[in-house]
């Protein structure tokens, strides 16, 4: 009887279903005083190593907790000491000595120096080099480790971001006996240590007790790969994770701000959410249709629709919380008229189909729905391609072959994507590239600014991309839970003030 | 289910029987009342289905949208006339698929015997032991995910099933006299399948075609769910259940309604399937 077999599959299925929303509605608290914490993340990461990877999801799991760089970024976005204890800077901006801190050992006992320090630096600007952010370490001209604990490094010109680069997950230092293996087993020499990765289902880390600084406050940090939003605020609800700092479901959180078990924090991250167009292909190597699709968009719509609102609107490629922003957001007003008239001008057809790829997360999902109706409404037919992260990474980013994708860009200050050779969206401007290498360049903070608002002003004016909105950070989680940042300057979760209350 | 059906069927003894049928009534109701919203859903909606109007979402019921709006201020009613489409067109083609190839398969096997029933009927129970879910995940890789191939993955997995039904029924119709008469006549194993076999168990498949559109809407539903049926934004029963989740709070309609769809839908080709079978087996209508 293999369709009674068929109708009792579905039907349990519906039961677990119908189960697991009683259990997120009923589930207990668990009681305080409690030395682990489990934390949910919307990505599994595709392998640990920072240093090798430009998904954040990487960083969200090992920055701070496994990895350390000479220096941090707070929770502020400040930079701070960290494997660095201080640091000199020589008159013409290029020369910079760091006083590394002494003692400290990576979690397998092997020692942290000034050649493990010159290691990293020259691994990464290597010609062959894998990290994600080069950029960071191409002004670089010679690393020196005058002892043990003294590093010098010479810049080939001055350099405004360097010590805040160096901060970034990309930037961190592994042991050169076990860089190699860093992906699968990452050694660092941070307050936790890596103990177990489920795939698929999980990063488990513990604490390191040989750490040279404070102490972390907890055991033991269970990192809880839950892919889609109804299972994460099941998962809140019973209890089954205590906070998820990058909640994906906007339109429950009055639910969880209702109930007293639950904070719901709302901050602001570095991630600029854009309509990615691939400008090395028709129809987008025209900026006539890049403006056309810019016109066509109604920002406000896809926040209220795709982010119930909660979302800051950006018109260029920056984030409204860092100094040097200019508002831009009334550039491409919503115009459908002028939108077709540009379209016509650029000798795009009514109908011309394209593809509009949406990687898994739900900001990217919700908002393409919307998107792909509102430019329909000015004759594009767009196809809506949903693909999976892995497949995203290798198809898109990598491989290039696509016409629009909607993609966040959680990395701080990140205009040096729209100087690249050899990035995804493919825009290749001289002129910009003139203002960024100016502004590279530039350590006077009033003029870096003013590079600033002229790079995000260029990058408006050829509308390279369309600019969404900002991704909001929607973090929830036990209300007994403290420590966890509430806003996202980098990429990261974390811990080390993170405690239990009580 | 080892019913066989003899040549003492008449015309008129099954009309009887099914108008007196109460099982049989409700479904054939249930399901014309799902085909002629999907069949006029084809031609007019209340809304564009696809219209996005994001100031206008999660209205309540009123008399412009009488299932309210979604969260992109769709008009729900709308979706699941359309969703209707998605849902009946994937599962016939899968049932059509599943009895097009599965019943040769059976019947082959029931007048070959020997090694070819052997063959068929095991490469079968290989088949039968891949769920849908399966098989739509690997054409997913393979293709990228879409309607069509829902409709293949279901449309696989019904194949065992068909071919199963057709070979449990021919075997015994092959040791019946009329067929003995038929292989005394001269007549070849092929035509005695086609003039003697079918006709005798036709029914059954149709019994069971019925049986199986109920669980291919199911599957559909299923795999829309999980976002390997028709892709956005077409509109899909599984789909609208899939984005309510998490809605569950604001609007519990957004998943009540398309939930109730498929129940209905199922529930209507359920009744309309055991309707069927009883009428169609004259021993049942004799104990009645």
């Amino acid at each position: 009887m293999t369709f009674d077999r068929r109708l009792f599959l579905g039907g349990s299925l519906a039961t677990l279903l119908a189960a697991g929303a009683i259990a997120g509605l009923t589930g207990p608290v668990l009681a305080a005083a409690r030395k682990d914490v489990i934390i949910g993340v919307r990505l599994e990461p595709p392998h640990l190593d920072p240093t090798a990877g430009a998904a954040a999801a990487i960083g969200e799991i090992v920055y701070a907790n496994v990895f350390e760089g000479l220096t941090r970024v707070d929770r502020t976005g400040a930079t701070k000491p960290a494997l660095a204890e201080s640091w000199t800077i020589s008159e013409d901006g290029k020369t910079y000595t760091f006083k590394l801190r002494a003692g400290v050992t990576f979690h397998d006992g092997a020692p942290f120096d000034a050649t493990v320090a010159k290691y990293n630096l020259d691994r990464a600007r290597a010609p062959d080099s894998v990290n994600p952010q080069k950029g960071v370490f191409a002004p670089i001209e010679t690393v020196e480790a005058v002892d043990p604990v003294t590093l010098k490094v010479t810049l080939k010109q001055p350099t405004g971001n360097f010590l805040f680069g160096l901060g970034w997950p990309a930037s961190v230092m592994l042991s050169p006996t076990s860089a190699a293996d860093a992906k699968t087993k990452p050694i660092g020499t941070g307050p936790m240590k890596f103990v177990n990765w489920a795939k698929g289902s999980s990063v488990e880390l513990g604490k390191n007790d040989r750490y040279w600084g404070t102490p972390i406050k907890i055991e033991k940090a269970v990192f809880k790969v839950i892919g889609d939003a109804s299972a994460s605020f099941a998962a809140l609800m019973a209890g089954d994770i205590d906070a998820y700092p990058l909640y994906p479901a906007p339109e429950t959180l009055d639910q969880f701000r209702a109930d007293p078990r639950f904070k719901v924090v709302v901050g602001s991250t570095e991630g600029e959410t854009i309509v990615a167009l691939n400008n090395g292909r028709k129809p987008f190597d025209d900026v006539r249709v890049r403006r056309a699709v810019s016109h066509a968009v109604d920002r406000k719509l896809v926040i209220d629709g795709a982010m119930f609102g909660l979302a800051k609107p950006i018109g260029s490629h920056f984030a409204p919380q860092n100094a040097g922003y200019v508002d831009l957001t009334g550039k491409y007003p919503h115009d459908v008229a002028k939108a077709k008239a540009l379209l016509k001008e650029a000798g795009v057809a009514e109908g011309t189909k394209l593809r509009l790829v949406l990687p898994p997360p739900d900001y990217a999902r919700r908002s393409g729905q919307i998107i792909a109706a509102q430019l329909k409404a000015v004759g594009l037919d767009v196809e809506i391609v949903p693909m999976e992260w892995a497949q995203w990474l290798s198809d898109v980013f990598k491989g290039k072959n696509f016409d629009m994708t909607i993609i966040s860009h959680v990395e701080p200050l990140d205009l040096d994507i729209y100087a690249r050779d050899d990035y995804y969206f493919d825009y290749k401007s001289p002129a910009y590239r003139a203002i960024y290498a100016e502004l590279a360049a530039t350590v006077d903070q009033e003029k870096r600014l003013s590079l600033y608002r002229k790079a995000q002003e260029r990058i408006a004016e050829d509308a390279v991309n369309v600019f969404l909105f900002m991704l909001p950070k929607t973090g929830v989680w036990n209300a007994d839970l403290q420590g966890l940042w509430e806003n996202a300057p980098i990429p990261a979760n974390d811990l080390t003030e993170v405690s239990w209350k009580g | 289910m080892s019913v066989s059906f003899g040549a003492s069927r008449t015309a008129d003894g099954w009309q009887f029987r099914a108008l007196r049928h109460p099982s049989f009534l409700a479904g054939a109701v249930l399901t014309a009342l799902v085909m002629t919203i999907a069949a006029v859903s084809l031609h007019w909606t209340p809304w564009d289905p696809t219209a996005i109007d994001i100031p206008a979402k999660f209205q309540p019921p009123s008399t412009a949208h009488w299932f309210g709006t979604d969260q992109f201020g769709r008009d729900v009613l709308a979706m699941i006339m359309r969703g209707a489409v998605t849902s009946i067109a994937v599962s016939i083609f899968a049932v059509g698929l599943g009895a097009g190839v599965g019943v040769p398969l059976g019947l082959l096997a029931a007048q070959q015997r020997g090694f070819a029933d052997q063959a068929i009927m095991r490469a079968s129970d290989f088949v039968f032991a891949f769920p849908a879910l399966l098989i739509a995940i690997m054409l997913r890789e393979v293709f990228g995910p879409g309607a069509t191939n829902a409709v293949v993955a279901i449309g696989i997995f019904n194949i065992p099933v068909f071919a199963r039904v057709a070979y449990g029924a021919a075997l015994p119709l092959w040791t019946r006299d009329f067929v003995l008469a038929a292989r005394v006549a001269g007549k070849g194993l092929v035509r005695i399948t086609v003039e003697h076999i079918l006709p005798n168990m036709v029914s059954l498949v149709i019994v069971q075609a019925t049986i199986q559109l109920s669980l291919g809407i199911l599957a559909e539903a299923a795999l829309s769910y999980v976002g390997l049926g028709v892709q956005p934004p077409a509109p899909s029963w599984g789909r609208m259940l899939n984005e309510a989740q998490t809605l569950m709070g604001l609007a519990p309609r957004l998943a009540l309604i398309p939930g109730f769809a498929i129940i209905v839908t199922v529930l209507g080709l359920n009744l309309l399937g055991d309707g069927l079978r009883d009428i169609f087996d004259p021993r049942l209508a004799r104990e009645r």
